[in-house]
């Protein structure tokens, strides 16, 4: 077992902030720092910096928001945060290289994207067995799990699919072929429609759940950026089903979507390398995460206006939020 | 203590979760799909920097990862990549290994040769193929000799220069002094280099070539400074392709400036040091494989191999015209770690790309140049452009 050399650090911090119990907060994962920062989002300001592992990437919570679960990559395994303390109670078996994961609505099961070896891991959150791993094309990256629980959806970046995992049985059951480095996926409430981000195809695809098909392609043009620096990565849906914003990375620019009509309707000036995002609990805002500015953007989703930014740490990947 | 050990992975569940069910499938039709791959390294005579020497296979790993990558999306598709692989030091192997494999059926063949036997390949090869140029960075290839069905994967060597000049200009680093080799190749890639010194706004002082034939390992030091001792220069570009007297001249020149060109900060394809945008996976995934780092011509196979199956993929076909009709078409589009698309010019057939900038140890720059515009694509700023070229590779299907 690799030596911990944060695990003081840790233990320190954990006992000078001890978190305040009801103010709403965001988790941003600094992917060259191997910390988090803490942002309280009465006040958008940072408040607190914890030592994790190595390499951060994608978070997430349990869905009694008492544990958050970070991808720690280069230490090849996924810490278990315990969020009142945040002390890191467990690491978790997750294959070499997790990326990116979500979590089954079960709260147990823990579906991990491993980019080096083409796999996806199933971890059992609680006996920290690993249930099942399965194949998928080469460099593994975006997961999610559908609101019923039937689906597991993986990207593959060079192999430019979707495998659509039937989580009974942890077999891969169907394809969906869609343009370059596909990165991330995103599920409709309802379950219905599924949003895929490609990063070097530059488009959005919009696929029909029951079908697997493909039934709409968003592209994006910005006026005096090249197309090839639109490379959408991070997709995320308004709760009340109006909006779909999409990141486009280099082109510092988060797309504002009608999700219903799959018309652009405006380009928001954020950050550099913008990659991923989430609303605040009570829907106001957006954060996004931008990896070269090392800041993280605050959109008003009722104005459509970037409100603020907030530096954190370098390369800032990651992000939830909690109440 | 609030890690906890990470248990070992059962192998057990996954063998057999190795099982793929491919049902859902079933109604594709399975493709079993050939890729020839010939490498020719020719010796290159005694070189004075020999201490580091390069490897010998460079290309052959890159097309098997090519292959390992294209299996791995082939298997969902039930595509099935097959590479009938020749590396030789000796030409007249070549083309009788070539025609036996067209004989046997093979139609695409990603070639690492030098010109003058891609051509006698391209001359005698029937027109049902398509081939892949990812040995010969000849420019005239790009602009006078275009040979019949043939995409390049490796950068013309205007490209390198022009990626280079770019960089130069963006530093406002305009004077420049050029030491070449004696060989035919060094007096291509310094035309090269005054070619883009005229398109960059570089101004040539004075262009010296190499050719005292002491031992520079003992004499360097003495050698090299009077033979910079020019009129005053920003910086020295140094055209030795097989790296002969090169890798001599940083630390020795007259004026106290830093050299690029084939030694010292070179323009290339792929390097150890690429990283962004995805690269770190490609490398861990080719040292994997063959215990080295990937260079350009290993990047060049690679990228050769997965054009003609990302052409197989989308087309579901493994007909030669058709999968070079789609290469050049628009609908074309190559994920290779450069972070960007990379497509394919449809007049010459070269694949256009960002080329890194690197010295031995870390990465400098990419170019295109911020600032260097094109109507069409900001990547047509490097190498020879549709009105510079006498090639219609698109026009001649």
């Amino acid at each position: 077992m690799r030596k911990p050399p944060f695990v003081q650090t840790l233990l320190l911090s954990a006992l000078l902030a001890s978190p305040a119990a009801h103010a709403a907060k965001a988790y941003v994962s600094n992917e060259k720092d191997n910390t988090l920062s803490v942002i309280d989002l009465a006040s958008l300001t940072v408040t607190d910096t914890i030592d994790v592992g190595e390499r951060p990437r994608g978070i997430a919570l349990s869905k009694d928001h008492s544990k958050l679960f970070i991808c720690a990559s280069d230490s090849d395994t996924v810490q278990v945060m315990d969020l009142a303390t945040h002390r890191i109670i467990a690491n978790l078996p997750s294959g070499e290289d997790p990326e990116q994961f979500s979590l089954h609505p079960d709260n147990r099961r823990l579906y991990i994207a491993n980019e080096d070896d083409a796999l996806v891991t199933v971890v059992d959150t609680e006996s920290h067995e690993v249930l099942a791993q399965i194949e998928v094309g080469v460099e593994p990256e975006g997961m999610a799990v559908s609101p019923d629980g039937r689906w597991a959806v993986n990207t593959s970046e060079t192999t430019s699919m979707l495998h659509w995992i039937d989580t009974e049985t942890h077999q891969l059951i169907d394809n969906t072929l869609v343009d370059q480095r596909p990165r991330h996926v995103e599920f409709s409430r309802d379950g219905a429609v599924l949003w895929a981000s490609s990063e070097i195809g530059g488009t959005v695809s919009v696929i029909d759940v029951a079908s697997r098909e493909i039934m709409q392609k968003l592209t994006f043009k910005i006026r005096g950026i090249h197309p090839d620096k639109i490379q959408p990565v991070g997709v995320k849906l308004s709760a009340d089903g109006r909006y779909a914003f999409v990141a486009l990375g280099p082109a510092n620019h988060v797309a504002v979507v009608d999700a219903k009509t799959y018309e652009v309707l405006d380009y928001l000036l954020v950050g550099s390398r913008v990659w991923h995002m989430e609303f605040t609990p009570d829907q106001q805002y957006l954060l996004t995460t931008n990896g070269v500015s090392g800041d993280v953007s605050v959109i008003d989703v009722d104005a459509l206006k970037v409100v603020k930014s907030i530096k954190v740490g370098r390369y800032p990947w990651g992000v939830v939020t909690l109440d | 203590m609030n890690l906890l050990p990470t248990p070992p992975l059962p192998r057990l569940i996954l063998a057999t979760a190795l099982t793929l069910p491919l049902t859902a499938v079933a109604a594709i039709t399975p493709l079993d799909v050939n890729i020839s791959y010939i490498g020719l390294e020719p010796d290159h005579g005694a070189v004075l920097s020999n201490i580091l020497p390069e490897p010998a296979d460079a290309g052959l790993p890159g097309a098997q990862l090519g292959i390992d990558d294209s299996n791995t999306t082939g298997r969902f598709l039930k595509q099935k990549y097959h590479l009938h692989a020749l590396s030789t030091d000796d030409t007249d192997q070549v083309l009788p290994q070539v025609l036996e494999q067209y004989q046997q059926g093979i139609r695409l063949f990603v070639l690492n040769l030098p010109r003058e036997v891609l051509a006698e390949v391209a001359s005698q090869l029937p027109g049902d193929v398509v081939l892949i140029n990812a040995g010969s960075a000849d420019d005239v290839l790009r602009t006078e000799q275009c040979l019949p069905r043939m995409l390049h994967t490796l950068p013309s060597r205007a490209m390198l220069t022009d990626a280079l000049a770019q960089w130069l200009s963006s530093r406002r680093w305009n004077r420049w002094l050029l030491l070449e080799g004696n060989r035919s190749e060094d007096k291509a890639y310094a035309d090269a280099l005054e070619r883009s010194a005229k398109r960059m706004g570089g101004h040539i002082i004075e262009r010296k070539a190499w050719d005292y034939d002491t031992d520079l390992r003992r004499t360097a030091q003495k050698e090299l400074p009077p033979f910079t001792q020019t009129d005053e220069y920003d910086v020295v570009l140094v055209a030795d392709e097989r790296g002969d007297f090169g890798e001599y001249v940083p630390y020795n020149t007259w004026y106290p400036r830093p050299v690029a060109g084939t030694q010292g900060m070179s323009p290339v394809a792929w390097h150890r040091v690429v990283e962004a945008w995805g690269a770190a996976q490609l490398q861990s995934r080719f040292e994997k494989l063959s215990g080295r780092w990937m260079n350009s011509r290993d990047y060049a196979s690679w990228a050769g191999v997965r054009t003609l199956a990302e052409a197989v993929t989308q087309t579901r076909s493994t007909d030669p015209q058709v999968l070079l009709t789609f290469i050049l078409s628009d609908r074309f589009q190559l994920g290779a770690f450069k972070g960007r698309k990379l497509t394919y010019r449809p007049w010459s057939g070269q694949l256009r790309q960002p080329i890194p900038l690197v010295h031995p140890r870390a990465l400098v720059s990419q170019s295109p140049q911020e600032g260097f515009l094109h109507p069409v694509t900001d990547l047509d700023t490097l190498g020879f452009d549709a009105v510079e070229s006498r090639c219609s590779l698109q026009g001649d299907l």
